[in-house]
This record gives structure tokens, C-alpha cells and sequence, in this order.
């Protein structure tokens, strides 16, 4: 995997850009992460991100939306509203994970 | 942005990350999806693909006709059913099929793969479609002919229109007829 820098720090991501690492994600990272697609964090957008952190840490795969809402308690309008238009693959990208694997 | 590849990641200098696209404006996609069939597993296809289509910000419109009816009528959402008679790729001999009793077993067999794969039930699955910003029609004609009206069918069904005004509702949409 290669490896690149943001925000001055060296992580190793993908070729679009998601982390690769797991144990190279920091919150301080994710607002980074978040600022350069153009969402601010908000506390309702940390309790998503770290559900989707403690989920994956426990699963190896990262929750799909309706594993958000139906384990992680955030009901799916308000990730679209959170995270407008592509809430899973956003998600993922700034809790430094991959894209969700699940159809559904 | 930056891309990354071999050879800029063999200088001592790392690039800086590229930054995915997540809102590519100025494509404006709209599905339109026409549900026809009442059967368990022909339910399933369209809800999928109009789930993954709200996940990529497309905006998506669910029509229901005919058989597909039973998908959105209340008595009926919860209890659409498989049977393999007529489907070869179930591998049975068709005769079994026919064995009373073989509809309900098929039916509660798939049921419990969906489940297990984490896919929610009919009614729920459409909850879910709404709750991603999907749209809900029910055909006029299929209404009609079946006797019902909105107190029958699911209450996030938009309304009852007719095909014409499906169309107008869908221009410039990639259409799928299930």
C-alpha cells in the first residue's frame, strides 16, 4: 500500500485515498479527513464515526448504513442528512476505513 | 490531486493523499425502477438496487404495478412468498413443488438466507428506502383493478398515479422493469 501524507503526517492509503491502516486513524486525523470532503463534525457525526471504529475493530468489516441504524442506534435519514448523498462511503472515509462490502 | 504511483512513492518525498470525489455535481442521476412482480424473490432486486443507488446519492423512484402491488399493499408487504415451481435454478424436481405445503417451506427457507445475510424484510427494507429519501408510487390502473385505494396500502406510498405521470416524474431517468 502506498504511503502518503496528510495534513503533514505519513499514512498509508489506497489509491482513492482511504486509509489502509486502522491503527493509523486518530480523531484529529478524521477532522482532517472530514474538512478536505467538506463535512464538519459535528457530535452527531462523531457517534457515527465511532460506532463505525468500534464496530469494525470488533467485526473486521465496516458497517453498512443499516448496521448503523439498526445496531449503532442513528437512524438513516439523519446519516443522509449527516453525511449528505454518499453517507456509507463518506463515513468510511473519514473513520479511516474501508467502503463497506455489504449490499445492504 | 495527486495520484500515487510506483515510481513518485521510490523519492524520499511522500505525496500528499488524493482525495476521493464524493460529490461529483453536474451528473444528476435518477432511477426509475418499475416493480411488477409479487413474489418473494423477484421482491428482493429492486428494493436492492434502489438502496445501493440512495447510497450513491442518486435520486430513485420506485413504481409498483400488478403483481408488484403486493409489495406496497399492507395485508399483503409482510407476506410475499417463494415457490420453486416454474424455477429450474432451484434444482428441484418441478413435481415437488407442487407438494402441498412446499410453498410455505420455500418460502420460510429463504427468508431465513435473507435474514441472514443482514437484509431486512419487505416492509422493513422499504422503511428503509423512504428513510434514504426514496420515492414510493403506486400504479392507478393496478389500484383499480384490484379494488384499493391509499387506506390499503403502505402509508410512505407518495400516491396513486398512472403511468403517464410515472413517465413525466422520470424524465431523464435509467429505468429498470422488474
Amino acid at each position: 500500500m502506498p504511503l502518503a501524507t496528510i495534513n503533514g503526517r505519513e499514512v498509508h492509503v489506497n489509491d482513492e485515498g482511504f486509509l489502509t491502516e486502522y491503527g493509523e486513524w486518530d480523531e484529529d486525523l478524521a477532522k482532517v479527513l472530514a474538512a478536505q470532503i467538506g463535512v464538519d463534525l459535528t457530535d452527531a457525526h462523531w457517534m457515527a464515526i465511532r460506532f463505525l471504529r468500534e464496530d469494525y475493530k470488533e467485526r473486521g468489516e465496516t458497517a453498512t448504513i443499516r448496521r448503523i441504524t439498526t445496531l449503532g442506534g442513528i437512524p438513516t435519514k439523519e446519516l443522509f442528512e449527516l453525511f449528505p448523498k454518499k453517507p456509507a462511503k463518506k463515513m468510511a472515509y473519514i473513520a479511516g476505513l474501508p467502503k463497506p462490502r455489504g449490499c445492504v | 490531486m495527486t495520484t500515487l504511483n510506483g515510481e513518485t512513492t521510490m523519492s524520499t518525498e511522500t505525496v500528499s493523499a488524493p482525495v476521493p470525489n464524493f460529490d461529483d455535481s453536474g451528473t444528476e442521476r435518477k432511477l426509475a425502477i418499475i416493480c411488477s412482480k409479487g413474489n418473494l424473490d423477484m421482491a428482493y432486486p429492486g428494493l436492492v438496487l434502489a438502496n445501493a443507488a440512495l447510497g450513491e446519492g442518486v435520486e430513485v423512484h420506485l413504481f409498483f404495478t400488478f403483481w408488484g402491488f403486493d409489495m406496497i399493499t399492507k395485508k399483503r408487504m409482510g407476506n410475499l412468498k417463494f415457490t420453486p415451481l416454474g424455477n429450474t435454478a432451484t434444482h428441484m424436481p418441478q413435481g415437488l413443488g407442487g407438494v402441498p405445503g412446499m410453498t410455505a417451506m420455500a418460502t420460510s427457507m429463504m427468508k431465513k438466507q435473507i435474514s441472514e445475510v443482514g437484509v431486512p424484510e419487505v416492509p422493513e427494507f422499504l422503511e428503509q428506502i423512504v428513510a434514504s429519501g426514496g420515492h414510493l408510487w403506486a400504479c392507478q390502473m393496478s389500484a383499480d383493478m384490484m379494488h384499493l385505494d391509499e387506506n390499503d396500502l403502505y402509508e410512505a406510498v407518495e400516491g396513486i398515479i398512472n403511468a403517464s405521470d410515472f413517465i413525466e416524474k422520470t424524465e431523464g431517468a435509467q429505468l429498470l422493469f422488474i
